[in-house]
């Protein structure tokens, strides 16, 4: 038998919803692995691992990204918000919120990513229209709503944001 | 008020935790656990020769790898074939791990356990599998033909074989004064949830008892086989369906190969073991649907009524048939629809190919069926010069002949009996919502603007809530809390609302007090699964009558405290209290306490009910021979037959004259699911339901080459719909309550996506004018058929010619 492979740690450390958080991690690393699996934080999905489907969708410095095409190592620079950064059981957010009045999910998985997208969205276009709203999720794969209660949601999402301001 | 909620559009009691990060998802469970990996086959038909392991060994923090030769017991024999059927008479299942030869790629040849999934995986690079490719068999033509075998032993390669015949239908079609034959085909899907399947196990050796969680349908039928696998006893297994993100049918089929070997290293290895599907696992080695042949032969009168209807069908049910032949049985009977033919006759065959197997997709066989009947009725409209959907009225099962048997077994082996419903009442509203009648001068104006469109309808009728039976078990703790269970699954549906809104009406609770739990075999041991649009209809009605039951406990013991007759109580907002003297009450935290003889001053609940504490009678026992301790209810609900759903639809599409673009202007729906818990959940139902029929009308197929690889096995190549893709959905909804059920519910879930392929294909033919016999049809397809038609070679429908001659169907028998 040859010698075993055995895999080289890095010290990893990602600002996650405001907290450095660290692990000794090899290079390989997937950001959404790191986030489910050393952070702990199970709210970001995987649905295909090749960055289709945006169930893993997080922020990264606001910007929406796949996490499960990015490595954990290339995050440490950037700060990343993941679906538990947005609001929490006694206080949802806007667009969470929006969700929850709209029936915008149904099985929930692929909503953290919807969530995450839809946030940065709605900051850069605070006031958009129906059209704009189904073009800005229309990168997020959703098997069970028809996508038709997620525009809807999007939509009071913007309400509830110009209502909070 | 508890009273409105029944019925009302409650918002999900699910979702704050659902949209925090909160699920609890198959592969959220069980943090640190050793990863499953498998080594699958590349071929879809070989003989394996050798397995060598040997590179693997090197991989630091592999624990374990099990080949065929290391399963033992009942691990080693096939998986079990779930519904036998007496015409099923060639049932193949898998092994575990292959043993021998595969059939199919990505059939699980090598088991590899590691510290993380990476690690496996590296594990299983390194493994080399020797094999002796075999002829391929795929597609349903090459099935048919049979010069290939995908076992030996099935000749013909003919799984099942199953006529059923109401009346005598050749004489009927000989008798007729119009025939056409339709050659009709629709292709391969799949459920495709976001989230794959996935199984957890630990192993507790000091109680010798396995837990298991699965991201499955059916926790019950899960943990029974795991039990009989692994030769456990019943009582020493559990098994939990967490959060599942989305099942669609293909995780009521068990036990997957995963769900027996993942408990069984556990237990072997004395460590939490857990295997999560990647996206290519779930396209190449879970289950698809809807890859069938038909071919229609009708007879019908100077009306349109049907006279003879004669349908046979070739289905392609993959590799193996562990859930027996319900699919083509479906087709073969939900074909029907609305309708009433004089004669019908429906003989179908189940053929075996080297893919991956099939098993119910939402919808399960009834939009093939549906596309079947549906096309039958535009062909017959076309031939005699009237309306569509004048013809399908003229064909309808009226409301005054309800119930009707139309003579067939259904799936569950009863008969096909419909229940109720009120077709032309919902063709109605679908014309009305629609502007049907109207649509003529819409086209005329799109003409004039040089573009090209067409109107299309489709109807179903579905069985849904088939039995046996499910299980409802409610209780209330001294604090109130109303703890509710029942033992079928939940992927999405909202049953935490729905069932919470039965028991709060039933019961006079607040909403916010009642916590359900479902697919958890600890809490509800009894129960069959969540499939067939049976969630609502089963465990709606089981808990409404447990809760009933519960109720009954309740107001006998407060009447007992209070000193009032049952008559004279109420349960509102949580409080048994007197009607008109709502000063005399006790709530129903305070009765839970007094249903308990043991009664520890623990809570302030048990504190104030030792004021009601009655005469201690020593004659009495403390808790009487026909009584229980507790303030519990139990009961199941189990039907004689299904309740039927119908529905229409209809879209308006645009295809582009240069292009052949196909788009959907508009997609109209009402839908007929009884009385409704929640309407807006039901909504939702139809709206997923729909765009997965979009998905299938246009984009969707399972691309096999001729040696059985699936080309197309990624996101980025199975195009399912991304919101760009579904059209606005406009609904509509009748309740025509079931009579045959407590709350008159029929089921919802399916519903949405049976029709869209019929309706896509009746708009796309109306706005082309010539016929459209298979999908899903791209863009690309409808342009070679636009060639063939210019060419000649396609006939254009009656009613876009002047010419009789060339019709689009022909109007002989053709032999099958």
């Amino acid at each position: 038998m040859s010698e075993p492979m055995v895999e080289q740690l890095l010290d990893v450390t990602v600002t996650v919803n405001g907290r450095p958080r660290h692990a000794r991690v090899p290079a390989r690393r997937l950001l959404s692995d790191f986030l489910r699996h050393d952070v702990g934080l199970t709210g970001t999905h995987v649905g295909c691992e090749h960055g289709v489907c945006g169930a893993c969708t997080v922020l990264v410095d606001g910007a929406p990204m796949r996490s499960c095409l990015m490595f954990a190592v290339t995050a440490q620079a950037y700060a990343v918000t993941t679906v538990e950064g947005l609001g929490s059981m006694d206080g949802l957010g806007p667009v969470q919120q929006a969700f929850l009045e709209c029936h915008g999910l149904q099985c929930g998985f692929c909503t953290p990513g919807f969530l995450t997208t839809v946030t940065a969205f709605l900051c850069d276009n605070p006031d958009p229209t129906e059209g704009q709203a189904r073009e800005a999720i229309s990168g997020n794969l959703c098997r069970c709503t028809g996508y038709q209660n997620i525009v809807r949601s999007v939509l009071r999402a913007a309400e509830l944001r110009a209502e909070a301001t | 008020m508890t009273t409105q909620l029944f019925g009302a559009p409650v918002r999900r009691r699910e979702d704050p935790r659902l949209l925090t990060g909160g699920g609890r998802y198959l592969d959220d469970l069980g943090a640190g656990a050793l990863a499953a990996a498998f080594v699958r086959s590349p071929h879809a038909h070989a003989r394996i020769l050798d397995i060598d392991v040997t590179g693997a060994l090197d991989v630091d923090g592999l624990v374990a790898v099990y080949t065929y030769e290391d399963l033992p017991g009942r691990v080693a024999e096939p998986l079990p074939l779930l519904i036998p059927h007496p015409a099923l008479t060639h049932g193949r299942t898998q092994y575990a791990l292959a043993r021998d030869e595969v059939n199919h790629v990505g059939e699980p040849v090598v088991m590899v356990v590691a510290r993380d999934r990476y690690l496996a995986e590296d594990a299983c690079e390194r493994i080399r599998v020797e094999y002796e490719p075999l002829p391929v068999v795929v597609g349903i033509e090459a099935a048919r033909r049979a010069d290939d075998l995908v076992h030996p032993d099935v000749p013909g390669n003919v799984a099942a074989h199953l006529v059923q015949e109401v009346g005598d239908v050749e004489a009927a079609l000989e008798g007729a004064p119009h025939t056409l034959t339709l050659d009709l085909s629709v292709e391969r899907s799949a459920s495709m949830p976001l989230e794959g399947k996935g199984v957890l196990a630990r192993w507790d050796a000091e109680q010798g008892e396995l837990r298991l969680f699965s991201s499955t349908q059916t926790s019950t039928g899960v943990r029974a086989a795991v039990a009989a696998k692994l030769d456990l006893p019943l009582a020493k297994v559990e098994c939990i369906a967490p959060d599942v993100g989305g099942g669609f049918g293909v995780k009521i089929n068990h036990p997957w190969p995963e769900e027996v070997l993942v408990p069984w290293a556990a237990r072997l290895l004395d460590r939490e073991v857990k295997w999560v599907e990647d996206r290519r696992e779930h396209f190449i080695s879970s289950a698809h649907e809807r890859g069938q042949l038909h071919r229609v032969r009708v007879g019908f009168d100077d009306d349109g009524r049907l006279l003879a209807l004669d349908v046979r069908f070739w289905h392609d049910n993959g590799a193996y048939t562990p859930y027996g032949i319900i699919v083509p049985i479906i087709t073969s009977t939900q074909l029907l629809g609305p309708y009433k033919p004089a004669a019908y006759r429906c003989e179908f065959w189940s053929l075996y190919t080297n893919t991956v197997l099939v098993t119910p997709y939402r919808g399960a066989g009834r939009p093939q069926g549906c596309f079947a009947m549906e096309r039958t009725m535009d062909a017959i409209a076309d031939r005699l010069g009237v309306d569509r959907a004048e013809v399908r009225s003229r064909n309808f099962i009226l409301p005054s002949e309800m119930p009707y048997d139309q003579g067939l077994l259904f799936q569950d082996g009863r008969p096909l009996k419909y229940d109720s419903g009120d077709f032309p009442a919902t063709l109605a509203r679908l014309k009305a919502m629609v502007a049907w009648d109207d649509f003529g001068d819409y086209r005329r104006q799109a003409e004039a603007e040089g573009r090209r469109v067409g109107m299309g309808i489709g109807c179903y009728v579905e069985g849904t809530g088939v039995g046996p039976y499910e299980g409802g078990h409610i209780q209330v703790e001294t604090s109130g809390r109303v703890n509710v269970s029942t033992g079928l699954t939940s992927q999405g549906q909202g049953h935490q609302t729905v069932f919470a809104q039965v028991v709060a009406h039933e019961l006079g609770v607040p909403l916010e007090d009642v916590f359900v739990t479902t697919g958890d075999t600890r809490r509800m041991p009894y129960a069959v699964g969540t499939f067939a649009s049976r969630a609502a209809v089963m465990s709606g009605n089981a808990l409404a009558l447990a809760a009933r039951a519960l109720r009954a406990k309740a107001l006998r013991i407060a009447a007992e405290a209070l000193e009032v007759a049952t008559e004279d109580l109420e349960i509102v907002e949580g409080v048994v209290r007197v009607k008109g003297a709502p000063g005399t009450s006790m709530s129903l935290g305070t009765v839970s306490v007094m249903s308990n003889p043991l009664r520890y001053a623990f809570d302030e609940a048990a504190k104030a009910a030792t004021q009601f504490a009655g005469a201690n009678d020593p004659d009495r026992a403390p808790v009487a021979d026909d009584d229980e301790p507790g303030l519990e209810g139990r009961d199941f609900y189990s039907p004689t037959q299904a309740t039927f759903a119908n529905g229409m639809h209809a879209a308006v599409v645009e295809t582009d004259p240069v292009t052949a673009e196909i788009r959907i202007l508009r997609y109209c729906v009402v839908h007929d699911c009884g009385t409704m818990i929640n309407p807006m959940i039901v909504e939702g139902q139809v709206h997923g339901g729909v765009a997965q029929g979009v998905g299938g009308a246009l984009y969707e197929r399972m691309v096999y080459d001729e040696s059985g690889q699936l080309l197309n096995a990624s996101f980025m190549d199975f195009l399912m719909p991304y919101a760009s893709e579904v059209p606005y959905i406009e609904t509509d909804h009748l309740e025509t309550p079931s009579p045959l059920n407590p709350l008159g519910i029929k089921g919802a879930g399916e519903a949405g996506c049976i029709p869209v392929s019929a309706v896509i294909a009746s708009a796309i033919e109306d706005a082309e004018g010539f016929p459209i016999t298979s999908m899903p049809i791209s863009p690309v397809e409808l342009w070679e058929l636009r060639r063939r038609h210019e060419a000649g070679d396609l006939p254009s429908l009656a009613r876009s010619t002047t010419s009789a001659g060339s019709a689009a169907y022909p109007s002989t028998l053709e032999a099958p």
